[in-house]
């Protein structure tokens, strides 16, 4: 029998508590100081400068995936994910050179090209602020039929003619009452799978799956929801920055064309259900519940919410008509 | 965390194949903490299904995952990342037949066609077996090579080669492979070319320890452990030895960084999984000199206060697995390795762990990942591995190539090892040669030998086009044979020594479906954790292959212009080499040898 050692895990490193030094920095060429132990994506916002980021959250652990945040650091062979770099004193940071514009340029265009990004807040602009062309990689290919994704197996692939461009695109999975995984619009940010592990729910219902461009999120078997360990807290859905996980409502107001965000409006309230008092903030369209969010900087959640509190609302629109009464 | 398990039962063979890696259950449930500490067992498990049962089944997955208190989804995530896992069922016997690019020059293509003839589509099951192509299976010199796997409770495998479709068809029906052909040596017997690292191999018994001893075994180990970690610091140091996998770091700095850390445990990795394709040298020395690595590995670790060192060995290496294993019993046996080493009181062991079929994982956080029971994705540097390796401790991770050049430099001193090789890379280099010459195979040269006289020794008579450093290196061609062959000469001429690949295609090798090829390769083995990567590597292989059909968007510049922004991105902005490398060749083969110079004529 072979030994059966054991390698406990380092705990994750936290940032520094307490009062530190500030550290100073030059970022497109002003000088700028954050506290030590800040990110360079920190010290930009300090700066007053926008850096695009898409698989950043601030209640999550950084996974530098998705590159768009990415700049230029004096001495490095390669361009550094600001979302995830911690300041040291003396860099020299350059957030618009032709190199950082080029890198989200083609992150804008590789994502453009594969993924539906129409329920993603910023991108259109990101798109404009940096010429790109999604389009120039050709015609989208036809997208895959329901379940093929999850069946693809690594390392292997079918060659194409290389005439259309691969997407993500396929059927939305609808399992359960309480929200949809629109998986032909995400862009694989693995804030779902840390909201439901690590950093939040620690469920473990879902993680990443496959390999390559067939990397996808997934139960295990690609089992459907209500069969996994999901107790659909709903975190994964605050988390989904670009609308592959949403709500039902919100999924179908979509599908018909009837969502409108100028008739919408949202009010932050206190959860009804126990005596935890978590912030809850509900955004209404007709005055009816489309979503429920927690505010990220509620002391309380840090964004989270349970079941209850992020569906259990249908009762809040259900009233009997006026003619049963 | 409370996991909700896999309702299906694992069978009978099942629950066996997992018992055997975790030890049969206790009456008492394990400790939640013991369990979770143990999650590295689970590739060793994965593979135990695989072996026993040819596939792993959902039964057997939530078995796995009760033991080791892994929740499911994470477990099919890990499982779903390797290409040598099957997920669904697959029959017992399973051929796997290498397109790769040294395969590809020797007919791979018209191969993979007879195959799915006589054999039926790739991945269809006929007469409880299947077959697949696969990636470099580091057998170049032999192309086109195959790879056996025969699952039961007594699972074989078998790389070899070269196989043609009788070979292949036959290995299929019968379930057995013949014996693999020993290392092809072509300098053997040349005094012009003194052999340090290739001096025992396919002269004494891999097998034997004693026999490893009476070649001089044992005693580079016996004076470090005499002379103490400082004395090897210091050698290894000024012999200006760097690493072989391809990155050239300075080995003695990567050792006294981790000697200087004062955490404890430390690790040392020992990164054999060589799957660059075209390269072979670390699997002819791990097969031919399996206590070589061995040794080398012990004076690793001991001089950098490891006591625990990770072989971790791609899983399409059996005949160097076999080896291995057995190299590491008889050295566990004669004290060797374990609590008190060559009886100097010290402490070291190696375990043999097996990659899964994934390009990736030799990448060295990619490595530790996996090692560590998850998918193999790399992670950001800093912390860098001599800081937050293996287990978040401080680690060594070398190439086996590099570590067996120790044994020569702390038994001979470092002045001898710079005897050999220029200023700036001192030593011999292993060179894996293929492709379209006479004498394929292993040499070892000193550093500084030009392109021309090693194709000169292996027969190279038209070298159109030679890619140096396998799919992640660089394209030469003809006006680049006068290249000596160091570290700072390749750099200076843009190109790269990589992992010592020296693949040579001639005047009939149609460049345009090799380099679709290696698009392909990327495709199939990015990890998908970033964008740049994981979709670069598709449009990359989309536009070659509109390149290489003469059916571009637009025209050929505009596609080249497209192509040369895409490896901007790639090179710039990805998490790891993989992706910041996937354009390398491609782009080299444009620039340099005028592949898709024309534009097409509709």
């Amino acid at each position: 029998m072979i030994r059966l050692p054991i390698y406990p895990a380092e705990p994750r490193r936290r940032p520094t508590d307490g009062p530190v030094r500030d550290v100073a920095l030059t970022i497109d060429g002003a000088a700028v100081r954050v506290p030590e132990g800040a990110t360079v994506l920190d010290a930009c916002a300090a700066a007053g400068i926008e850096v695009p980021t898409l698989c950043f959250a601030a209640n999550l652990t950084p996974v530098n995936a998705c590159r768009i945040c990415v700049v230029e650091l004096e001495g490095a062979r390669t361009l550094v994910p600001s979302c995830s770099r911690t300041v040291e004193a003396g860099m020299v940071v350059r957030t618009d050179s032709p190199r950082v514009r080029t890198a989200r340029k083609l992150v804008l265009e590789l994502l453009g090209s594969s993924v539906d990004l129409s329920a993603t807040p910023h991108v259109a602009r990101w798109i404009e602020r940096y010429d790109a062309h999604p389009a120039r990689f050709g015609p989208a290919a036809a997208p895959a039929a329901a379940g093929a994704r999850d069946a693809a197996a690594p390392g292997h692939h079918h060659v194409g003619d290389g005439a259309t461009a691969a997407t993500v695109a396929q059927p939305a999975k609808v399992d359960n009452d309480l929200f949809v995984r629109d998986y032909g619009k995400c862009i694989l940010c693995y804030k779902c799978v840390e909201a439901c592990g690590d950093d939040a729910q620690h469920t473990y219902a879902i993680a990443v799956a496959g390999r390559g461009f067939d990397a996808r999120i997934s139960t295990e078997l690609a089992t459907p929801l209500p069969d996994s360990a999901c107790v659909f807290c709903g975190n994964c859905v605050n988390a989904c920055p670009t609308g592959a996980l949403v709500f039902t409502r919100e999924f179908e107001l979509r599908r018909d064309g009837q969502w409108d965000e100028a008739r919408q409006q949202e009010t932050t309230t206190v959860c009804p259900y126990c005596g935890v008092g978590c912030a809850i903030t509900l955004r209404t369209q007709d005055n009816q519940v489309v979503r429920v969010t927690s505010p990220l900087d509620s002391s309380v959640t840090g964004g989270n919410l349970c079941v209850k509190g992020r569906f259990g609302w249908q009762y809040v629109g259900d009233r009997p008509p006026p003619d049963t009464k | 965390m409370d996991l909700r398990p896999i309702s299906t039962l694992p069978t009978d063979d099942e629950r066996a194949a997992v018992d055997a890696v975790l030890g049969a259950p206790g009456v008492v449930p394990q400790a939640l903490r013991e369990a979770r500490g143990r999650r590295h067992l689970l590739l060793p498990g994965l593979h135990a299904i695989q072996d026993r049962c040819g596939w792993v089944s959902a039964g057997a997955l939530g078995y796995l995952c009760e033991r080791l208190h892994v929740p499911p989804a994470e477990a099919y995530g890990v499982a779903s990342f390797y290409a040598l896992f099957a997920l669904s069922a697959r029959p017992p016997t399973a051929l796997h037949v290498c397109d790769d690019l040294a395969c590809h020059a020797a007919g791979a293509p018209a191969l993979i066609a007879t195959l799915t003839q006589r054999l039926g589509p790739a991945g269809e099951t006929r007469a409880g077996a299947t077959w697949h192509p696969s990636p470099c299976l580091g057998l170049c010199e032999r192309a086109p090579a195959a790879m056996l796997t025969v699952a039961g409770a007594a699972p074989r495998a078998t790389a070899w080669g070269p196989v043609d479709a009788a070979a292949c068809v036959d290995a299929v029906a019968r379930g057995e492979a013949p014996t693999p052909a020993p290392a092809l040596i072509p300098q053997r017997g040349r005094a012009a070319y003194p052999e340090r690292l290739l001096a025992r191999v396919g002269v004494v018994d891999p097998t034997s320890l004693d026999a490893y001893r009476a070649a001089g075994g044992y005693a580079a180990l016996r004076l470090a452990l005499e002379r103490g970690p400082a004395f090897v610091l210091r050698e290894v140091t000024d012999s200006g030895l760097v690493g072989r996998g391809g990155a050239a770091f300075p080995t003695g700095r990567k050792w006294a960084a981790v000697a200087a850390q004062a955490g404890r445990p430390k690790y040392l990795v020992c990164n054999a999984d060589e799957s660059e394709p075209g390269t072979f040298k670390d699997r002819v020395l791990m097969e031919e000199d399996p206590f070589a690595l061995i040794e080398a590995m012990t004076i690793a670790g001991t001089t950098v206060g490891a006591e625990q060192g990770f072989l971790y060995l791609r899983g399409e290496y059996p005949l160097a697995r076999a080896r291995l294993t057995a190299a590491l019993a008889a050295a566990r046996e004669r004290g060797l390795l374990g609590d008190d080493v060559m009886g100097r009181g010290v402490r070291f062991d190696i375990e043999l762990r097996l990659g899964a079929g994934a390009y990736i994982c030799g990448e060295e956080t990619a490595l530790f990942a996996s090692l560590e029971g998850f998918r193999g994705e790399p992670r950001t540097k800093p912390p860098f591995p001599v800081e937050a390796g293996l287990f978040g401790r401080p680690t060594v991770v070398n190439n086996v190539e590099t570590l067996v050049n120790v044994l020569g430099i702390v038994r001979d001193g470092a002045a001898a090892y710079r005897a050999l090789g220029t200023a700036g890379s001192p030593g011999t280099r292993l060179f894996c040669v293929s492709g379209k010459v006479a004498r394929p195979g292993l040499f070892e040269l000193p550093f500084g030998v030009t392109l021309r006289a090693l194709l000169e020794l292996a027969g190279a008579d038209d070298p159109a086009a030679v890619l140096l450093g396998g799919a992640a290196g660089t394209f030469v061609g003809r006006d680049d044979l006068d290249l000596p062959l160091t570290f700072e000469d390749t750099r200076a001429a843009g190109a790269t020594l990589g992992s010592g690949v020296v693949l040579v295609l001639d005047r009939t090798v149609a460049l345009g479906p090799v380099l679709a090829r290696i698009a392909q390769f990327f495709r199939d083995e990015s990890c998908g954790q970033c964008v740049p990567c994981r979709v670069g590597t598709v449009r990359q292989e989309e536009l070659i292959t509109r390149l290489a059909r003469g059916k571009p968007h637009g025209t050929v510049a505009t596609e080249r212009a497209l192509l040369a922004e895409l490896g901007q991105c790639m090179r710039d902005a990805s998490i790891c080499g993989l992706g910041q490398t996937a354009s390398s060749a491609i782009e080299s083969a444009v620039a340099r040898l005028k592949v898709f110079a024309d534009e097409v004529t509709p």
